[in-house]
């Protein structure tokens, strides 16, 4: 369906979409519904009353799962659109809910982001439309990503228990082994830069979902909400142990002085001078569509430990699906996203190439055991669901951690440009974060 | 000059050019200005040079070959049909967008200029001054400034995510305005007008006979301006639309070079780059199409005869 036919719909028929919603509400309880719970929604019932709904997401794998639910549900018809990644689409869904007119009923939301559209009451609670029976379908580090207060604001779509990629033809050649704790890796930074001045273990020009992630793992807690009162804190001994390795890393200059997903980067990752990339599990399908000239020098091991032994990892990115407050037709949103995240759609996605946050999924004999060619056969499901169940509670973004982000570069981003250290840019951008909290109405650190 | 030698039969020869050649070998060479001049030129070719050749390679002959120089392989053809029908023939849809936004947008605005400039210039009115001003006032202030603004002006109307929220603010150039305002005071002389009247022609008839001839290069001149703003658009398109069918081509490029970005994502930098060169060829064929008439657009009334 076109645009220009979709605008005419909207603008004539927002009261039949609306009455749509309605009949379908009361279909439900035609039909008896049968659960215990009265706004529980029937989800047959919604989709055969079919409608419309439009979803802004640029996850690639999306595109089948709609063509799947489309067939299934003949009365529904799905517009997924392509509104841009990550902060582009945050920009124009907040531009969107502003101006009251053209928010989707649907919305990828990473989990980082997810706090800051809740907070502002900006996303629909899926609880009583039926995620509240959810507990237990998705593995931890996601689900509790998605709730805030007693509400559950999207599904989990995928995840990124963070592993350690490496090229397996650059640590032969040094002579080095695979690092399994950070010490181990400073080691190997050091043996492989002397090895070929043009190589590094790694890339980094200061990367706020990155730097996060690692605190995550390291066990800091910078950042501690509670409704509206919160603490920011880049001082516990978390964060400090992980600056601590960061800065010698940056000191000696052992990190490769090219930003994530650029095309140096893409180029370093293929002819070896990045040598390895601790990154979320999400990572196997970039590789194999975007450095396809190192095709079987890659592998996947555990992340690097702070303690020999240990198995502590962290998320790096991944992300939900959400349904917006301002959504008429919240009740098929939510039929949608259940399908996609919870249902049929998850295969769809995993075939795809993505990497769930179900743990039926992730612990499944066929996932684990799949061999990818990519990686010289290696099992690489089985590395990363290991990760995936041992992620570290008890981690929380603040509820403007896109803001947050987005200043990222300009405090803790000099420690790679300038004498800087990693501590001061911390201290940096948590007083920025302490001043814009307190602006924003929030009790932070008092 | 390279207007004076490129010529199109069948074209009419371009007012200014004949007064041109006989200064040319008058002219002495200055070394400085030949080479800021090629300073100039290779700069503003190198970009050029780098977008045709690495057009010709592929995914992999990208990251393993010098950036100015050609890789190993020569995958131009099926870079070029590979951008084509990448995703469904999408970019074909894009360019029929951009077509259309510009044909409608630039189109729309130069005949928007044309009247108001004509209408300015020859025609006495109360408040003359005050257009004036305002005319002014609006070309100082940059269209990036008003886009979130109408942004939210039009998702009032309902006009957002169609190609109207496009097409709409493109009409309006006042840029434009004050050039075909300018040109017509000094293209057309009052004295036509007042003997076309005295011969009893109507003004719509003295306008499309007598005036719009006149006012050919200066048309043209703004027609390339409005058809470079509106083909190049990106930052109103970029807030107005959500759908990807209706893209115009800067929007989808971005959108192509952001799937390297994106978890998942297929990263297919060839394409970007050859669907750049792809959508940069129209406007270089306008532009050496119709150069001569802008030149000659640029230089009217700087010579008082």
């Amino acid at each position: 369906m076109t645009a220009r036919h979709r605008r005419a719909l909207r603008g004539a028929a927002l009261l039949g979409v609306a009455s749509l919603a309605l009949s379908a509400c009361s279909g439900s309880t035609d039909a008896g519904g049968g659960s215990g719970d009265a706004e529980a929604v029937d989800t047959a019932s919604v989709l055969e009353e079919g409608g419309e709904i439009t979803v802004w997401a640029w996850e690639p794998t999306l595109e089948d799962v709609v063509a799947d639910f489309e067939a299934e549900n003949p009365n529904v018809t799905v517009n997924l659109e392509n509104v841009g990644t990550g902060n582009d689409q945050y920009t124009a869904l907040q531009n969107a809910i502003a101006a009251g007119d053209g928010v989707p009923d649907v919305a990828q939301i990473e989990y980082y982001a997810v706090p800051q559209f809740a907070i502002a009451e900006n996303l629909t609670d899926l609880g009583p439309l039926g995620a509240g029976e959810l507990d237990g379908t998705f593995t931890t580090g996601p689900w509790t990503s998605v709730q805030s207060g007693d509400g559950i604001y999207g599904l989990p779509m995928d995840s990124g228990p963070m592993a350690l990629f490496y090229n397996q033809d650059v640590f032969d050649e040094v002579g080095v082994d695979v690092p399994t704790t950070w010490d181990e890796y400073l080691e190997a930074a050091r043996a492989i830069h002397e090895a070929d001045p043009n190589a590094y273990i790694a890339n980094d020009t200061g990367d706020a979902g990155f730097t996060t992630s690692m605190i995550w793992q390291a066990g800091g807690r910078p950042y501690q909400v509670d409704g509206t009162e919160m603490t920011i804190d880049f001082t516990d001994e978390g964060t400090t142990r992980f600056t601590e390795v960061w800065q010698q890393l940056i000191d000696e200059e052992l990190l490769a002085p090219v930003s994530s997903w650029s095309d140096e980067w893409y180029q370093g990752l293929g002819d070896g001078s990045i040598a390895t990339l601790t990154i979320g599990a999400w990572m196997p399908a970039n590789l194999e569509s975007g450095v396809p000239q190192a095709a079987g020098q890659w592998r996947v091991a555990e992340m690097p430990q702070w303690e020999s032994g240990a198995h502590d990892t962290a998320e790096n990115g991944g992300s939900s699906l959400a349904v917006p407050a301002a959504s008429e037709n919240a009740e098929l949103a939510y039929a949608f996203v259940e399908y996609a995240n919870a249902g049929d759609g998850v295969q769809t996605r995993v075939d795809g190439g993505a990497f769930p946050a179900t743990t039926a999924e992730l612990e499944s004999e066929e996932f684990q055991a799949k061999e990818f060619e990519y990686f010289g056969g290696q099992q690489v499901n089985e590395v990363l669901a290991e990760s995936a169940a041992n992620v570290v509670e008890g981690w929380q973004y603040v509820p403007f951690q896109v803001y947050a982000n987005s200043i990222f570069n300009d405090t803790v981003g000099q420690a790679y440009v300038s004498g800087t250290t990693l501590d001061e840019g911390l201290a940096a951008w948590q007083e920025s974060l302490v001043a814009y909290g307190d602006e924003q109405g929030f009790t932070v650190n008092e | 000059m390279p207007a004076t030698t490129a010529t199109t039969p069948g074209r009419p020869a371009p007012r200014l050019r004949s007064t041109y050649r006989p200064d040319r070998p008058r002219h002495r060479r200055s070394t400085l200005t030949t080479v800021l001049t090629g300073i100039v030129l290779v700069y503003s070719l190198v970009p050029l040079v780098w977008l045709v050749v690495n057009a010709t390679k592929t995914q992999a002959g990208l990251f393993s070959s010098f950036g100015l120089w050609f890789a190993d392989d020569f995958a131009l053809w099926q870079n070029v049909v590979d951008t084509l029908t990448y995703d469904d023939g999408i970019f074909l849809r894009w360019f029929g967008n951009t077509l259309l936004y510009v044909v409608l947008g630039a189109g729309g605005a130069t005949f928007l200029a044309i009247l108001g400039g004509y209408g300015l210039a020859k025609f006495d009115f109360p408040g003359k001054r005050w257009v004036f001003a305002i005319v002014i006032g609006a070309v100082a202030v940059p269209g990036t400034a008003l886009a979130v603004p109408t942004f939210l002006m039009f998702s009032q109307m309902g006009l957002t995510n169609t190609p109207w929220s496009v097409i709409i603010p493109s009409l309006i150039a006042p840029f434009g305005l004050y050039l075909m305002w300018t040109f017509s005071a000094e293209a057309i002389p009052t004295e036509l007008l007042e003997a076309a009247r005295m011969d009893g022609s109507g003004e719509f008839r003295t306008f499309f006979r007598i005036s719009l001839p006149l006012l050919a290069p200066g048309i043209v001149t703004v027609l390339l301006f409005t058809m470079v703003a509106t083909w190049n658009n990106y930052f109103l398109p970029l807030i107005m639309l959500r759908d990807s069918a209706w893209y115009p081509l800067t929007l989808g490029l971005n959108a192509w070079n952001a799937q390297a970005a994106t978890a998942g994502g297929e990263a297919i930098f060839n394409l970007v780059i050859t669907g750049s060169l792809l959508t940069i060829l129209p406007l270089v064929v306008a532009f050496l199409l119709l150069q001569r008439y802008w030149q000659s657009g640029l230089a009217a009334g700087s010579v008082k005869e």
